[in-house]
């Protein structure tokens, strides 16, 4: 009986490897049209970029450039402050993106490791801010930045980012993760708080600090509303704002706009080729159960 | 932005925390105060405040030279009246149901890239992730592009099947769906990673005993994948229900002052920015928001209701 079993077993194991190679090949096939439709279009935009703009409205539209040209990316320097546009994206991205490493992983290792009074409450509270709209907060964070005198600055972009109730909660998840002997061993050698927090503890939520340094630097880049709200002068917005004004002005002229697009992007395109792992991480922590 | 959970861990760390700390005595505690000093300042300055002082705001009207005067409850009275409020809600509900469909593809592609043995994963993971990456304004430039009503590309594809031309993004008729599909291709990648994440903490072991109980791949998706994956399901659509409604960027980018969809495509937090920044009525702009949020909170409520019916916890 053993014997037949196991035949019957042997054979249906071929049969669903034969399926299973069927399988495959559709898999990736599917798979694939997917991945064709996420990145044509910015293959699209290279090539639009590359056009002449006489050759963009001819019908039936061209694939390949008739004759390569590479004056739109040289032209969107002169179209827009584009290079100051650039440095306030990277101002902004810094900003926000040092400003929550410090505030948040202080909090959060306070949170996590210390006990005081009004702890829980304090937690709800910063909590709290992860339910409000952004929306809701822009008027009168508005008039804090105009009695600032910051208006057009470049703080003015990255100041409220650089709290967050996300990153605190993140960082402090990590922190609870930690052994208790390394914190105790270290204040019998006399460290202080800070020291322990500095020196023994943040070392050792690098990955975490690392997947929130690039999920926010993300956002920051790629922030639209707020710049527009405090930066209304060309030369002071971040290049995801600025880029709108290239729409008014160049309404047409779409290798300019292309090109436009395709070099404010590629930073952060960049930051996600080499720190991929750290993204695929930092999502699947903000989406994780525990 | 997951919250809810974490009860247990975080009740755990309060036991091990209060032994650490407890030690520490009064100095450690003023560390502890120290410590959540920058971000409590912080948080107080541009979250408490602000929300403290839009509610008051939104009961009063904004004067010529600046100051506020209180009017009662007229602009939330304005905003009930006001027909474009309801066309501005009607369109972020539009949005927000386009804006789920990105849910049931990002699923379907999650559990192929679960199949056993499948190369080339992290390629195709990082390929379908590279929308949700890009600049909105580059994703808003190219797709108008590509909808061009006389040159675009799509219209191309389409006359090659002997379709008319037709100006997606301008026809009242289409505007709303033509930037709502960008919204679920921009999306999709983010909640894919989110359910792989979820698929890989369903047990090898219950894949395996259904093919030896000759299960095919269809039923194994139906009858382990999804019951086994609903509580990421739940929090993604929780996620994706809340952002959709406070979409913006996408339609301030696709859609041109003189466009005439514009009304047809605006947004509630779009309405917001015009009220509040261009024609300066701050007071019933806040007013709108803290409804806005009112009927966030109220539709959140609603989903962690209706989760008992659907969502499966082990």
């Amino acid at each position: 009986m053993s014997e037949t079993r196991k035949g019957r077993e042997v054979r249906k194991g071929s049969e669903a490897r034969k399926r299973g190679r069927a399988g495959s090949v559709a898999t990736h096939a599917v798979l694939s049209l997917g991945a064709l439709v996420m990145v044509f279009p910015f293959l699209w935009q290279l090539l639009t970029a590359l056009k002449t703009l006489a050759e963009t409205s001819r019908v039936p539209p061209t694939f390949l450039p008739d004759t390569w040209n590479g004056a739109s990316f040289e032209e969107v320097f002169t179209a827009l402050p584009f290079r100051e546009m650039l440095t306030n994206s990277v101002l902004n991205t810094v900003g926000r993106t040092l400003g929550q490493l410090v505030f948040c992983s202080l909090a959060a290792y306070a949170f996590a490791r210390m006990r005081f009074r009004g702890r829980n409450v304090l937690f709800a509270l910063f909590l709290s801010v992860l339910m409000v709209p952004s929306s809701l907060l822009v008027l009168p964070q508005y008039d804090i930045i105009q009695g600032l005198g910051l208006l057009n600055s470049a703080p003015a972009l990255f100041l409220p980012g650089m709290f967050s109730a996300f990153g605190t909660f993140m960082l402090r998840q990590f922190f609870l993760t930690l052994p208790r002997e390394l914190e105790e061993a270290a204040r019998i050698d006399g460290a202080g708080s800070f020291r322990i927090f500095w020196s023994i503890m943040l070392p050792l939520i690098r990955p975490a600090l690392a997947a929130l340094a690039v999920i926010t630097a993300m956002w920051s880049w790629n922030d639209l509303l707020w710049p527009l709200i405090v930066n209304t002068d060309p030369a002071k917005m971040p290049i995801s704002a600025g880029l709108t004004s290239l729409e008014g002005q160049y309404e047409t002229n779409y290798p300019v706009m292309m090109a436009g697009s395709l070099i404010a992007s590629l930073p952060m395109l960049l930051v996600y080729v080499f720190l991929q792992r750290h993204f695929v991480q930092s999502v699947a922590l903000s989406g994780s159960k525990s | 932005m997951s919250v809810f959970p974490a009860t247990a861990a975080s009740r755990a760390a309060g036991r091990g925390a209060a032994a650490a700390g407890g030690r520490a005595g009064p100095r450690g505690r003023r560390a502890a105060y120290l410590f959540i000093a920058p971000l409590g300042l912080g948080f107080a300055v541009f979250y408490f405040w602000p929300l403290l002082q839009t509610f008051y705001f939104s009961f009063t009207e904004f004067g010529a030279f600046g100051g506020h005067t209180f009017i009662g409850t007229d602009n939330y009275i304005r905003v009930v009246k006001d027909v474009t409020v309801w066309q501005a809600l009607g369109n972020t509900i539009v949005y927000s149901l386009i804006g789920l469909t990105a849910l049931p593809i990002a699923i379907v592609v999650a559990a192929l890239l679960n199949r056993r043995g499948l190369r080339g994963v992290a390629l195709y993971r990082a390929l379908y992730f590279v929308p949700f990456v890009t600049l909105p304004v580059a994703v808003g430039l190219v797709w108008n592009w590509l909808y061009n009503g006389d040159f675009g590309l799509l219209n191309d594809i389409l006359s090659r099947f002997g379709a008319d031309r037709h100006y997606w993004v301008s026809d009242p008729s289409t505007a709303v769906y033509a930037i709502g599909t960008v919204m679920v291709w921009s999306t999709t990648g983010y909640y894919l990673i989110i359910f792989m994440a979820g698929i890989k903490g369903i047990p090898r072991d219950y894949y395996e005993a259904a093919e030896i109980d000759g299960a095919g791949a269809l039923r194994r998706f139906f009858t382990i994948t999804l019951p086994l994956l609903s509580p990421t399901i739940f929090f993604a659509s929780v996620i994706c229900m809340i952002n959709s409604l406070q979409t913006f960027d996408l339609i301030y980018i696709m859609m041109a002052e003189k466009n005439p969809a514009i009304g047809d495509t605006q947004s509630v937090v779009g309405l917001f920015y015009k009220w509040a920044f261009i024609e300066n009525a701050q007071g019933a702009a806040a007013a709108l928001a803290f409804l806005l949020m009112l009927l966030i909170a109220a539709l959140t409520y609603l989903q962690f209701r209706l989760q008992k019916r659907w969502v499966h916890y082990e």
